[in-house]
């Protein structure tokens, strides 16, 4: 029986395997055949099959290996080709010619452009509210065309380089022209629909004619198991292959070779966001104290349990265009102090809005309203209501735990920091930021574009309502015999990616 | 007995009208809308008002459940507003899981629980019954998820004899999937309702009848199982009609530890996301099962122990 001594020593293993990048044992050579079966949080009476309609993670993986997106992101979070084979936009950036693959639908039909328009026109319907409307809102689709079967032109309202990663946006799947009953869905995609129960499982089998090769497994189960202890458990107990979403916690009290860890960092940005718009963070010198009173590396060791890095106040690190020869903050609490005195609030007390809405959002409230203490200010942990958090803390209150999964910067940009952003949480609201935004996508040089945007990243790390602490691993569970397991960030292509997966 | 019992369905009628009124009104004050759960972590305010316009949102609150009301009436409980799929389907999936559960776990409760309080009191202040006294007194103490947690990491991942938990299995064709989860619905009723049979034979026993049937001269065997059974057990049969309504509401967190979707998995999904139709058809559901469950029981009650007049 294993002591307690036995106990810590393995955690203490664990952590040691934690600092190196030791993958686990994997299969070595891909090897062809069986079914896996994934466990996934679920949504239940939420849970649709229409990849437009997709808002969940099991949705998102389960659209994924149906269905195909003109684009989608790449390991550092910039939009790769994939159902179209190349893009170019004209001079004035505001006609897109995008040339597609030759390739087919399950059902034997050929991906043509009109697919492409019908499935855009169903995203941008004005009757209806699909998630990826709001990225692709600038095409106009009146006047885009198809040119040929394998060639669309794309008509944009204004000029935008960035196009590309507007067709990667999520949702943005090519379904065939027409269809709106996704009861057995048919895309395009490396895994085909074979059965549905809602609430329960997804069974899919392999698209043998998938473009980018067959996938290595016949079958590809998604099942549903919404406790994170359950999905663990199964994974423990044999009955599921693939447990995705597992704790820093469990990752750590199972490395002992039952089950293997992959851990995908950059995944998930954490942070406090300031409303600008209102007092106390409309004073520049409050916010900077704040910036200057978080412990990060306190906060990624204790809240993350070490699965993740410290963030230096900006979005996307490792990610395309991310500014990173901007010196990394740390806790400074003399300066801290003097600028909250200077800034007239000491004795101030400000409430911290938190829920339990994403994990980990509640103890980081409160380990940094214990890193605040003794410099002035004090911070008062407030919980929410989980399931109106977000629009709550868009609206109210003036400072709130926020994380965000990955997207390119440019769109972290376009849909939070503008004046006109739909979820601008922080109130950044600068003509000036908003002119470079507009300069930097209609910049055609990538040099001078990235110049344009670490400028942008220059004025969010000085002055900016983002306290960007963390960027959290996504963590993984396999069993020992699966391969080809991507850890690239939460949200891009090659995450939750099962073509490329096998059993070994 | 049938006055009664129809004069008991009106009231019912009555209870479930207001039950699915109250469930409006405390949903309806929930923070947030189907919209807004829906909108999650991109809450951008215009989308947020499309959701609503595209579920119905916008109508007024008293206009939708007027709407409800009336299909309901019809026999119609609508559709989610989330996945546009109708309330019907919701109930018959979540429905099929925990009848299977409630039902196995009666099955098993009756009987062990009757003989375990009949022991207990033939055995009355010996050895075996201290012994089943302490024992479920002290089982009744621990609540579900712990034991659940508890019996799960020896039996399922430890030892690995059972699997455990039920995620993507067909739980008819795999009963292995089953034990664990009835072992812990089974834990606390079968110490409350043995306890309550074992009191019930012990009065019983010393009551009048049964001394009178004995001196008759009927068998011992006779008289306790013909004469004071039926007594003793009259009074555990509201506990048993307690805890089919617990059962069959769909024993959240059993559910969610062993990845059983039944109705109360749709419950919570269903509160989370705000859908008002589905969370109301389960009221509907789980109103109509307690106003039955209970008037069963009063009925059965009734007549194993007709003297105890049921007051309406």
């Amino acid at each position: 029986m294993p002591t307690r001594r036995h106990f810590l020593g393995l955690l203490s293993l664990a952590a040691l395997s934690g600092c190196a990048p030791v993958s686990a044992p994997q299969a070595a050579a891909p090897k062809s055949g069986g079914r896996l079966r994934a466990a996934f949080a679920g949504g239940g009476a939420k849970e649709v099959l229409d990849p437009h309609l997709a808002n969940l993670f099991v949705e998102a993986a389960r659209s994924k290996a149906m269905f195909d997106k003109l684009a989608d992101l790449g390991a550092d979070v910039s939009a790769q080709p994939r159902l179209a084979e190349k893009w170019e936009p004209d001079a004035t950036l505001t006609k897109w010619r995008i040339t597609l693959r030759d390739t087919k639908f399950h059902n034997g039909q050929p991906v043509r452009a009109e697919d492409v328009l019908a499935s855009y026109a169903r995203i941008l319907d004005p009757n209806r509210a699909f998630r990826a409307k709001s990225s692709l809102a600038l095409v106009d689709l009146a006047a885009s065309r198809a040119v040929d079967a394998r060639t669309v032109e794309f008509a944009l309202k204004r000029p935008f380089i960035e196009f590309p990663n507007a067709l990667a946006a999520f949702g943005a799947y090519i379904v065939p022209a027409g269809a709106e009953d996704f009861a057995k869905p048919v895309g395009s995609g490396p895994f085909s629909f074979v059965s549905f129960e809602p609430g329960k499982s997804v069974l899919l089998k392999k698209n043998p004619d998938y473009w980018e090769g067959a996938p290595h497994l016949d079958e590809l189960e998604f099942v549903i198991a919404n406790e994170e202890s359950a999905r663990a458990n199964a994974l423990l107990g044999g009955q599921v292959e693939y447990a995705h979403d597992l704790t820093p916690t469990t990752a750590r009290s199972h490395a002992d070779g039952r089950i293997s860890i992959h851990r995908s960092p950059n995944s998930a940005v954490q942070a406090f966001a300031m409303k600008l718009d209102r007092p106390p963070f409309d004073n520049r010198d409050l916010r900077e104290a704040m910036f200057l009173l978080a412990d990060r590396q306190q906060l990624v060791e204790s809240v993350l349990a070490g699965s993740g890095q410290v963030a230096n106040d900006l979005f996307g690190k490792g990610y395309q265009y991310y500014a990173d020869d901007i010196p990394q903050r740390t806790r400074d609490l003399d300066k801290a102090k003097f600028l909250i005195r200077k800034a007239g609030a000491e004795g101030l007390t400000v409430k911290l809005d938190t829920s339990t809405a994403a994990a980990g959002m509640v103890e980081a409230a409160t380990v940094f309203a214990d890193q605040v203490k003794g410099s002035g200010l004090t911070i008062e942990v407030v919980t929410g209501n989980k399931d109106s958090y977000w629009s709550d803390t868009l609206k109210n209150g003036s400072l709130s735990s926020f994380r965000s999964g990955a997207m390119p910067i440019e769109t972290h940009i376009a849909q939070r920091l503008l004046s006109d952003s739909g979820t601008n949480v922080t109130k950044w609201a600068r003509p000036e930021f908003d002119d470079l935004y507009r300069k930097a996508v209609s910049t055609v040089d990538p040099a001078e574009r990235a110049g344009v945007y670490r400028e942008m990243q220059r004025s969010l790390h000085a002055e900016g309502g983002y306290l960007m602490w963390g960027f959290a691993d996504w963590i993984v569970g396999a069993a020992p015999n699966v391969g080809g397991i991507s850890t690239a960030p939460a949200n891009t292509l090659d995450w939750a990616r099962f073509d490329k997966v096998w059993l070994g | 007995m049938t006055r009664y019992a129809v004069r008991r369905l009106a009231i019912g009628l009555v209870q479930v009208l207001a039950v699915v009124t109250a469930v409006f009104l405390l949903v309806q004050a929930l923070p947030g809308d189907a919209a807004v759960a829906l909108a999650g972590d991109n809450p951008d305010p215009r989308r947020i008002e499309e959701i609503r316009a595209a579920m119905g949102l916008d109508r007024p609150a008293i206009e939708r459940f007027g709407a409800w009301l009336g299909g309901l009436v019809q026999g119609d409980l609508g559709v989610s507003l989330v996945s546009g799929r109708p309330v019907v389907e919701f109930l018959a999936d979540g429905l099929g899981p925990t009848l299977v559960l409630a039902v196995l776990a009666l099955v098993l409760l009756v009987p062990l629980s009757v003989l375990l309080g009949v022991v207990a009191a033939l055995r009355e202040g010996g050895v075996v019954d201290r012994v089943l006294t302490t024992v479920t007194v002290g089982l009744h103490s621990i609540p579900e998820f712990a034991l659940a947690v508890v019996l799960i990491a020896v039996f399922g991942v430890q030892l690995q004899w059972l699997p455990p938990t039920a995620v993507g299995a067909d739980l008819l064709a795999q009963p292995q999937v089953l034990v664990l989860p009835l072992v812990v619905l089974l834990a606390r009723p079968v110490c409350s309702v043995s306890r309550l049979v074992r009191a019930g034979m012990v009065e019983a026993l010393a009551s009048d009848h049964v001394r009178h049937a004995r001196r008759l001269g009927i068998g011992e065997r006779r008289v306790r199982f013909a004469h004071a059974l039926p007594n003793a057990v009259a009074p555990a049969v509201q506990q048993l009609a307690r805890t089919t309504d617990w059962l069959l509401g769909g024993v959240i967190v059993v559910e969610a530890v062993f990845v059983i979707p039944g109705l109360g998995t749709i419950l919570v999904d269903a509160v989370a996301g705000r859908d008002l139709p589905v969370v109301q058809g389960l009221a509907v559901v789980f109103a109509v099962t307690t106003v039955l469950v209970n008037l069963v029981a009063d009925l059965i009650g009734f007549r194993l122990a007709p003297r105890s007049a049921v007051v309406a």
